[in-house]
């Protein structure tokens, strides 16, 4: 096999305080291009915690993760909001879209920060990403405008915007209905296979993690299946 | 527009009404800047350019300013002798052998000098007495060296050769005495003579202490005045370049030995005053432009408190600590610049309206109006300060937002 696009190696977090609370602990994980991971668990066991470990928004307290074969723990914090800039797309439980800006703008905005583009490149780029998500009439409204699933949609598109190569998701179908949840997780299936991207989602949802090639099952913090 | 700014004035667009108010705030502190420093210094400037107008530049008085050097110390000037209880001279008043004096001086480049004799007189006329500085001139000489002939608002200066006895007053004076052209007046000295003389010229100077205290006369009458044939006891000395009195007075008094003032030192409270009331502007504006950055400081961290979520998506989108410091720092920036710009509109404005203002006052000039000075640097003064003010009330809520983990937000909001 060769090098994982992600890996993370003994990978222990732990909230220093009066009372130490352990997040999560001596996790192996490793993710291949184009593979659609779910992480499951019961609330509280450190499913959130894993993946913001994993999209380097949070450092490990030991362990170590690699992005395409490279250790992460001794880039500067600049370094690591330029890799999720380039190499990662985040999707939350609620969308975080900016409420001053249009549809389309929201979409545009991680593409504004990386550069290199044109604004006419941009501004097509982000109402194609939005036309595959089925959002093309929406450009112009407000994401107030929005229901819950098209903002959801929203989001996935921004966090799509770049190309990234792994998308994370944290319980991105939580607040949705069932038919919307199954619409974002049908986006992620086909992200994985059609583009390569991987894809690793936290989901407390049975039915909807069935769906994905992978399951990692987290119980107190520990990968336990 | 770059995007950092395209965040950035989305925040303040949706918080118009405290924007708005924080602007008016900067604006007021600049606007107030400008008019109160146009006024103030207009006032400055008037009385400065009055003063070189109308009094002579280096004045030369009949005292020194310290004893003589004893030939003993000049012997041994190390500090062999020492001696003690010295007064100055005492000597009849008046400068010696002024004629030479006056001669050399006139000599040198860019100066111009005459003789003049002051001294305390009474003026009565009817019942009302007086008292006042009468100075007596040649006119001649007198002409090249101020500006007394231009300020004469009735008579001529060279009435003073026609009329056996002519005396010029300060308008001032003459109101407190009640005289007008061609009248008599007593005039008494502390010598004790008696002259008549005639009202033949009044003039106005603007300087309330000048018209209200001085009046004029020849020279020679003023020595018949005072019991003093011959004797002077100023020379005056006018400079084509004023900015040279301070070391013109101190080569003349090396030269001579007698006191020299250059007009500022004559003027040295009134300058200091000056001091004083720049000082006071510079510390209320401040304070008011300093109220205005807590206005800042208080909408950024608003905002901030407000867009705690959105701070934490930029971030896991791959914007940086500075990326998000220089949000919010570009929001206070805009505060500052659109409120400097309000602010030279608005002291503009009201230094416009001060202008229209009109009112009679007597104090140490008389004058209709405020004098106003319109300065660029007092813009951009009040401008620099302003914009600096308003980066900085903004850098120290941006410093904390760039802190912000964007883990504990995310974990909070779900």
């Amino acid at each position: 096999m060769s090098t994982p696009l992600l890996e993370a190696r003994k990978v222990t977090r732990i909230l220093p305080g009066q009372v130490p609370v352990t997040l999560v602990q001596d996790i192996d994980l490793a993710v291949a291009p184009g593979e659609f991971v779910a992480i499951t668990g019961p609330s509280g066991s450190g499913k959130s915690s894993l993946l913001y470990l994993l999209g380097l928004l949070d450092m490990p307290s030991s362990g170590t993760i690699y992005l395409e074969g490279r250790d992460t723990s001794t880039l500067s914090g600049a370094e690591l909001a330029e890799l999720r800039l380039r190499k990662l797309g985040f999707v939350f439980q609620f969308h975080f879209l900016l409420p001053e800006f249009s549809v389309q703008e929201n979409v545009m905005i991680p593409m504004r920060k990386l550069g290199g583009r044109s604004n006419e490149e941009i501004r097509s780029r982000s109402a194609e990403l939005l036309a595959e998500l089925g959002m093309e009439e929406y450009l112009d409204k407000k994401p107030e405008q929005l229901s819950g699933g098209e903002r959801q949609r929203v989001a996935i598109a921004r966090a799509l915007a770049n190309d990234p190569l792994i998308v994370l998701a944290d319980e991105p179908t939580g607040n949705l209905d069932t038919r919307n949840g199954q619409i974002v997780f049908d986006i992620f299936r086909r992200l994985a296979e059609e583009k390569g991207q991987a894809v690793i989602t936290v989901t407390h949802d049975v039915q909807l993690s069935a769906l994905t090639q992978r399951r990692v099952r987290l119980v107190d913090g520990k990968i336990v299946d | 527009m770059p995007l950092t700014l395209d965040i950035a004035l989305s925040h303040l667009k949706n918080r118009k009404r405290q924007t708005v108010v924080s602007v008016l705030g900067v604006a007021m502190g600049v606007g107030f800047f400008i008019a109160m420093a146009a006024m103030m210094q207009g006032f400055q400037h008037y009385f400065v350019a009055k003063v070189i107008d109308v009094w002579p530049h280096v004045v030369i008085k009949d005292e020194y300013r310290s004893a003589p050097v004893q030939p003993a110390q000049r012997l041994y000037p190390d500090g062999a002798v020492k001696l003690r209880g010295l007064k100055p001279r005492e000597e009849l008043r008046g400068i010696r052998d002024v004629k030479t004096i006056i001669a050399e001086l006139n000599r040198r480049e860019g100066m111009v000098a005459a003789p003049t004799l002051r001294g305390q007189v009474f003026l009565r006329y009817g019942v009302k007495d007086f008292s006042c500085t009468l100075v007596g001139i040649d006119p001649q000489q007198e002409r090249r060296v101020s500006n007394l002939e231009h300020d004469l608002v009735a008579g001529s200066l060279n009435a003073l050769y026609t009329n056996a006895n002519g005396i010029i007053l300060g308008e001032g004076v003459a109101k407190r005495v009640g005289a007008e052209m061609g009248n008599l007046l007593s005039v008494i000295s502390p010598a004790g003579v008696i002259l008549k003389m005639k009202v033949v010229g009044i003039f106005r100077t603007g300087i309330t202490v000048i018209d209200n205290f001085e009046s004029y006369a020849l020279l020679k009458k003023a020595q018949i005045l005072q019991n003093r044939p011959n004797v002077i006891n100023q020379v005056r000395i006018r400079l084509d370049d004023v900015n040279l009195a301070d070391t013109a007075a101190a080569a003349i008094e090396g030269r001579y030995g007698y006191r020299s003032e250059a007009w500022k030192e004559t003027y040295q409270n009134i300058m200091g005053i000056f001091v004083i009331q720049n000082g006071i502007m510079y510390s209320t504006v401040s304070a008011i432009l300093i109220v205005a950055a807590f206005g800042i400081f208080n909408i950024i961290s608003t905002v901030i408190h407000e867009k705690t979520r959105d701070i934490a998506i930029l971030k896991s989108m791959g914007f940086g600590e500075s990326d998000i410091r220089r949000i919010f720092v570009l929001e206070g920036l805009a505060v500052g610049v659109v409120g400097t710009l309000t602010g030279w509109l608005l002291g503009y404005g009201l230094t416009r309206l001060l202008g229209l203002v009109r009112f009679n006052i007597e104090g140490l000039i008389s004058a209709q109006g405020f004098f106003l000075h319109y300065s660029p640097w007092h813009y951009l003064l009040a401008g620099s300060f302003a914009v600096t003010s308003a980066v900085v009330a903004a850098y120290l809520p941006a410093r904390k937002a760039a802190r912000l983990n964007p883990v504990e937000i995310i974990r909070g909001a779900a």
